[in-house]
């Protein structure tokens, strides 16, 4: 015989208590605390916020804070869903130019068809979600990693969106659809300002929070949001347990699709004409917010309130450079050190969440 | 011979819980396995046993729903079945454990516990998880199979190899699983952590189940084992029943040769 233990029927055996548990627990809330993947987005959100607080004279004002506000909330629309896929396991790299997609279908087919705005808005959703069924399609199809999927999408609507618009057109932006039908009140849905307590709120700020709440609903107390966790920690795992994974990363990448159309119609609505060209690199900007606001590039673990403290950081810095009247270059480092720090931070969390293995 | 006669009266009586008749299957031109036949019983382990590429793994795949097998018979309580997936399987009343792929470390334990079964309560867009009953259950459910776990909110990565066994093995059962498949679950665990593994395995044994336990370890085998079938290049290799076969004679069928060198200095670790 080796010497394997027999099953002896002993139960304290191989029930000691594992590593968290064996901590004393007027531990746990420190423990607990430093489980949370918000946690470090946190930490450095207030300190950018203190940061600026102090260097640049103006940020501290309602009007700035409320500028503040809105520049995050253009980076969060589109860095929740993204930071949904990401904890899915998967990326999409065509995120920045869908907003454009997006933009330029509503605004050429409500031209073109001299038609209602709002039937413009309803072809361009139907376009976005389009694209990320192709997307999650193509993906759980072929299993081929979403970097060189999405990629391969990445290029063909950076095209499509400067050819078809020189296409239809004629030059590189779409023309004017302020007089048409429609306009002033999906306008008023997708970019108008609020007032509240005397300060304008600008109503993509409304959209980020409802879908920053809505995302963490999903994640936290619905089936769906278990499954999202499990595609991405464990894909093997979740197959085996009847999770159906292929529907759930091909509703993730539709969600994505989902957020573009948000982003982009408030881009048309607030600007009148798009710029076909637009969007390019800041898909890796969403993924920055996400990664920030602790979501690991892997998979498996991440938040969408933290995703939107991450971008709430890249609010902050790019806005609070102007205030402190630096030049903006330094925006971009900024934001490169973050994220550095940020990911060295996940890879600490996930290190200890995944010790005695 | 003499076992399969036995259990060929046995089965008049009551059909086993799964029963594979000269099943085969091939990929492509490759034959991952022919010809293999296992019964399993209500409250018996049936061991399968076989060296890497003996064809376990494809066997637990077609017992899991996860491939069709291409010939032969696969009847699951009598009923001459093909199972599409692994959810089709579990709705069957079989559940697999994999050996490093049975959960996802970064969830918490209940997460993992109730996964792909969670529970849920209200109604319509107010349908949510039911997060305190599925703690409790989870707190119990562990409880009863002897792991007591202060925080069912810590990542199951944080537990031992034997205990994240466990709680799949416990899971199972919860569930309802009438069969329990076990891929390798000891392979990767030192000596006292089997031991734990084992023992749940019996425990499972004891609450009725079928089991299969899918292992390389002879020794590990013939501590709970009832029914043996040695696999060796995707052909069935012996058929044995416990009361028929000494362990050092399973051994020695498990490897031949050179093979049993090796595997004589693994014994004495």
């Amino acid at each position: 015989m080796s010497g394997t233990a027999p099953p002896a029927a002993d139960p304290a055996e191989g029930t000691q208590p594992s590593r968290p548990a064996a901590v004393p627990e007027r531990k746990g809330l420190a423990r607990r605390l430093l489980g949370r993947p918000e946690l470090g987005a946190v930490v450095g959100a207030v300190a950018v916020f203190v940061f600026f607080a102090f260097f640049a004279d103006s940020f501290l004002r309602a009007s700035s804070l409320s500028t503040v506000l809105y520049a995050s909330s253009t980076i969060g629309i589109m860095a929740v869903p993204v930071a949904l896929l990401m904890i899915g396991g998967e990326f999409d790299l065509s995120t920045g130019v869908m907003v454009t997609s997006s933009a330029l279908v509503s605004s050429m087919f409500s031209y073109q068809m001299t038609a209602n705005a709002w039937v413009g808005v309803g072809v361009s959703l139907l376009v976005t979600l389009a694209i990320g069924l192709f997307n999650g399609v193509v993906l759980t199809r072929t299993g081929l990693p979403s970097f060189i999927i999405t990629l391969g999408t990445f290029m063909m609507l950076t095209g499509l969106n400067l050819g078809l618009t020189k296409l239809i057109s004629g030059t590189v932006s779409t023309k004017g659809i302020s007089d048409m039908e429609g306009f002033e009140s999906a306008r008023a849905l997708f970019a108008s300002q609020l007032s509240i307590g005397g300060v304008d709120l600008q109503i993509t700020v409304v959209w980020w929070l409802v879908l920053v709440a809505l995302a963490t609903w999903v994640l936290l107390r619905t089936r769906v949001g278990n499954w999202i966790f499990a595609v991405g920690g464990g894909v093997e795992a979740a197959r085996a347990l009847g999770v159906p994974v292929p529907r759930v990363k091909i509703g993730l990448y539709m969600a994505v699709g989902l957020g573009a159309w948000i982003s982009g119609q408030h881009l048309l609505f607030s600007y009148d004409v798009v710029q076909s060209g637009e969007g390019v690199g800041n898909e890796l900007i969403y993924i920055a917010a996400a990664v920030i606001g602790g979501c690991l590039l892997t998979g498996g673990y991440g938040s969408a309130v933290g995703t939107a403290v991450g971008a709430l950081i890249f609010g902050m810095t790019s806005k609070g450079i102007v205030y402190a009247q630096w030049n903006p270059e330094w925006f971009k480092f900024f934001l490169g050190a973050m994220l550095l720090l940020a990911t060295l931070l996940n890879l600490w969390i996930r290190k200890r969440a995944e010790a005695s293995r | 011979m003499t076992a399969e006669d036995g259990a060929k009266s046995e089965a008049a009586a009551t059909p086993p819980l799964v029963e594979l008749d000269a099943v085969s299957k091939y990929y492509g031109h490759i034959k991952a396995l022919t010809d293999v036949s296992l019964q399993v019983h209500p409250g018996e382990i049936t061991c399968v046993l076989g060296d890497n590429g003996a064809g376990k793994s494809t066997l637990i795949k077609i017992v899991s729903g996860l491939h069709r097998h291409d010939a032969g018979g696969f009847r699951v309580q009598g009923e001459e079945t093909s199972l599409s997936s692994p959810r089709e399987a579990l709705d069957r009343g079989i559940a697999t454990v994999y050996q490093d792929l049975a959960v996802v470390s970064l969830m918490p334990v209940w997460r993992n516990f109730f996964l792909g079964s969670e529970l849920t309560t209200g109604r319509g867009p107010l349908r949510r998880l039911d997060v305190p009953r599925m703690r409790a259950t989870t707190h119990s459910e562990l409880l009863r199979m002897g792991i007591d776990l202060r925080d069912v909110d810590q990542p199951i990565g944080t537990l031992s190899g034997g205990e994240r066994q466990s709680v799949a093995i416990a899971r199972a059962i919860h569930f309802g699983a009438k069969v329990l498949v076990l891929d390798e679950p000891t392979a990767a665990l030192g000596v006292k952590q089997s031991g734990v593994v084992l023992k749940y395995v019996a425990a499972a044994r004891d609450a009725g189940l079928g089991v299969v336990l899918i292992t390389h370890n002879p020794h590990h085998a013939y501590l709970v084992g009832d029914r043996f079938v040695l696999l060796k290049r995707g052909t069935m290799a012996g058929s044995h029943h416990r009361d028929e076969l000494e362990l050092e004679e399973l051994v020695r069928q498990m490897a031949g040769g050179s093979e049993l060198e090796q595997l004589s200095h693994e014994l004495q670790r």
